[in-house]
């Protein structure tokens, strides 16, 4: 029996365009979270700030110090004429790599000596400093190598390893980032908006009136979320559209699968923000205990950070969070082109986190005031 | 407090009884209320008169007690008597960024009107109460005195057999408050129990019956005269005895 969700569902879909600045705010977000993650946030980090040191200024060592420029890791800012200032310079934030070509490189190469190259790497940050470190190890072995086969007298090297990178060859952030931006963004605005729902109602005295009616809780429930499903689908239609135009993000798979567990995704998000409005008194504990749901998802869900590298009880944390699969699903449909027959054991959870969540929802709202 | 429950009657309760933790709102109350009356009860903040009139909507469970309101037993079907009863709460209760017509036509809806005859039922309630020039106005820019007869509307839309207002003239001006009443004495007059919270004295002499609430306990029942004897002896009026009650319950 469902006949007063109509009434429901129009009443929340006019005052939904009645207030403008909710409804502004949330169409406005995926544009900026967009523009903000896809240009911003770049994991692969390049043009490292370096200074170089070059004791020996001979054309070897230039060709060194070119050979570490040319990775596109490090760029030169400026040569300095001691080992002091090269500390220094990293030290007060100049440069975050130091290249020292010491004085007797060149004759160490002639004599047959391990001829050394010093790379200083400000370390502080691990995620920038890493691809710096990655890159000196880099330019070292491929020096090595072909100094070794021109000794050897080979004209070919006697392996090579070809690393082919599959679904995302340009090593591009915004492919990994938009996508999931997708679902973090419904996380976020879909919970924080439902959370507030019923508490608004408890809190401008409407509920006391709205529960006297005859409507149910299910009814009441479904009515309330039903216009966010519509805001949701909009959401993730912008994302992807201007990932499309701006940050050139392929759209492999089926958009008709993607749309379809999307909506799931979307219930499930709703529903949870549901459950937040039945615990909470007001609407500032609201917005606080949805937070409090929305960090988690955004450090734990693999959204950013891959969750290989988490330890066994974040990885947990991150399997009860409904986030973690619609993101894979998400790359999946979006960057593999994967079907159903791959995806179906993350959708059937999200389906689960979808049916508990809006069953517990239902279950802790009583048609009482105490 | 065992008698059987009087026939016809509206509401009946038996030893109905709330307390939040160690307070006694409402202190095994036993009352019955014919059809077609228009019910005051009268009494000091605190009282009791609030939750008498939430648990009989169902809108809270009783601690103790029986209660049977339009023939359903709210105890037991809480549920059930939604459709029967229609209910005013003390603080504004609609939807103040929908029109008035908005509201009108979500509550008529919720309530289970349809099509014509929802057009033709809420076309009768905006002539009664005269709402016709404000339809399309938001409720919230309404003033007390209108935004009062939109609610009284939106809970008269499904005909309700009993319908309880609680305090519906707080802070509404005196004209207002006359053509409210004369409102509620029509819809008493077409057979709607009317169950009404107040603590204007004028308010109180226009009910045909009158329950005295204090501390929880109903000290007094019967008409307004009645009241006002039992209450506050041979030549008291009905605001002495108000006045005497307060003074008591706040020592």
């Amino acid at each position: 029996m469902m006949r007063h969700l109509r009434p429901m569902m129009r009443k929340e879909f006019i005052q939904m365009r009645r207030d403008r600045l909710t409804l502004a705010i949330m169409v406005a977000i995926p544009v900026v979270q967009l523009l903000l993650f896809g240009y911003a946030i770049q994991t692969d980090v390049r043009h490292i700030p370096t200074v170089v040191f070059d004791d020996s200024r001979t054309p070897e060592s230039r060709d060194v110090v070119a050979a570490f420029e040319n990775t596109g890791n490090f760029a030169i800012v400026a040569r300095v004429p001691s080992r002091a200032a090269v500390d220094d310079a990293i030290a007060e934030g100049v440069a975050q790599a130091g290249i020292v070509v010491p004085h007797d490189y060149p004759q160490a190469l002639v004599d047959g000596r391990t001829a050394l190259v010093q790379v200083i790497v400000d370390a502080e940050d691990p995620l920038s400093s890493q691809s710096a470190l990655a890159a000196a190890a880099g330019v070292g072995e491929v020096r090595n190598l072909s100094l070794l086969t021109r000794i050897a007298g080979r004209r070919v090297l006697p392996l090579e390893v070809r690393v082919r990178p599959r679904y995302n060859p340009g090593l591009r952030s915004a492919v990994f980032i938009v996508p999931g931006l997708v679902g973090v963004i419904l996380t976020l605005t879909l919970v924080l908006v439902t959370a507030m729902a019923i508490v608004r109602e408890r809190e401008r005295g409407t509920l006391e009136q709205l529960i006297v009616t005859p409507i149910s809780r299910t009814e009441l429930m479904i009515g309330k979320i039903t216009p966010y499903v519509a805001v949701g689908l909009v959401q993730m239609t912008t994302v992807l559209f201007l990932g499309r135009l701006v940050f050139d993000v392929p759209l492999t798979g089926s958009l008709v699968l993607l749309y379809g567990v999307t909506l799931i995704f979307i219930v499930a998000s709703l529903a949870f923000g549901l459950f937040i409005s039945t615990l909470v008194k007001t609407q500032a504990q609201a917005i606080q205990a949805s937070f409090f749901f929305v960090l988690p998802n955004i450090l734990l869900s693999g959204f950013m950070f891959p969750r290989a590298a988490m330890p066994l009880a974040a990885r947990l944390i991150g399997l009860a969070l409904p986030l973690t699969y619609f993101l894979k699903i998400l790359r999946g449909i979006l960057l593999k082109g994967v079907g159903v027959s791959a995806l179906w054991p993350e959708i059937a959870a999200l389906a689960a986190f979808g049916v508990l969540l809006m069953t517990l929802a239902v279950r802790r709202f009583h048609k009482t005031l105490d | 407090m065992t008698a059987p429950p009087v026939p016809g009657a509206a509401v009946t309760t038996r030893g109905l009884r709330r307390t939040f933790g160690s307070i006694v709102a409402v202190a095994d109350l036993t009352l019955d209320i014919g059809t077609g009356e228009v019910f005051g009860l009268l009494g000091p903040n605190g009282s009791g008169k609030t939750t008498t009139i939430r648990m009989l909507c169902g809108l809270i469970e009783p601690t103790a007690g029986t209660a049977v309101v339009a023939g359903i037993d709210v105890t037991r079907a809480p549920d059930q008597v939604r459709d029967r009863i229609g209910y005013m709460s003390q603080r504004f209760g609609l939807y103040e960024d929908l029109t008035v017509a908005e509201n009108l036509d979500f509550y008529g809806e919720v309530y289970g009107l349809r099509g014509a005859a929802q057009a033709v039922r809420s076309g009768e309630v905006v002539q009664f109460l005269g709402l016709g020039n404000r339809l399309s106005q938001l409720t919230g820019e309404l003033s007390g005195g209108w935004k009062q007869r939109v609610a009284l509307g939106c809970a008269l839309l499904h005909r309700p057999a009993v319908l309880f207002l609680d305090e519906p003239t707080a802070g509404v001006d005196p004209a207002a408050r006359r053509s409210f009443w004369a409102a509620i004495g029509d819809i008493a007059a077409h057979g709607t129990t009317v169950i009404v919270t107040t603590h204007y004295m004028d308010e109180a002499e226009r009910c045909g019956r009158l329950g005295m609430m204090s501390g929880g306990h109903l000290i007094a029942l019967g008409t307004p005269a009645d009241v006002a004897r039992q209450v506050g002896g041979d030549h008291g009026t009905l605001e002495d005895a108000f006045i005497r009650l307060q003074e008591r319950d706040e020592r």
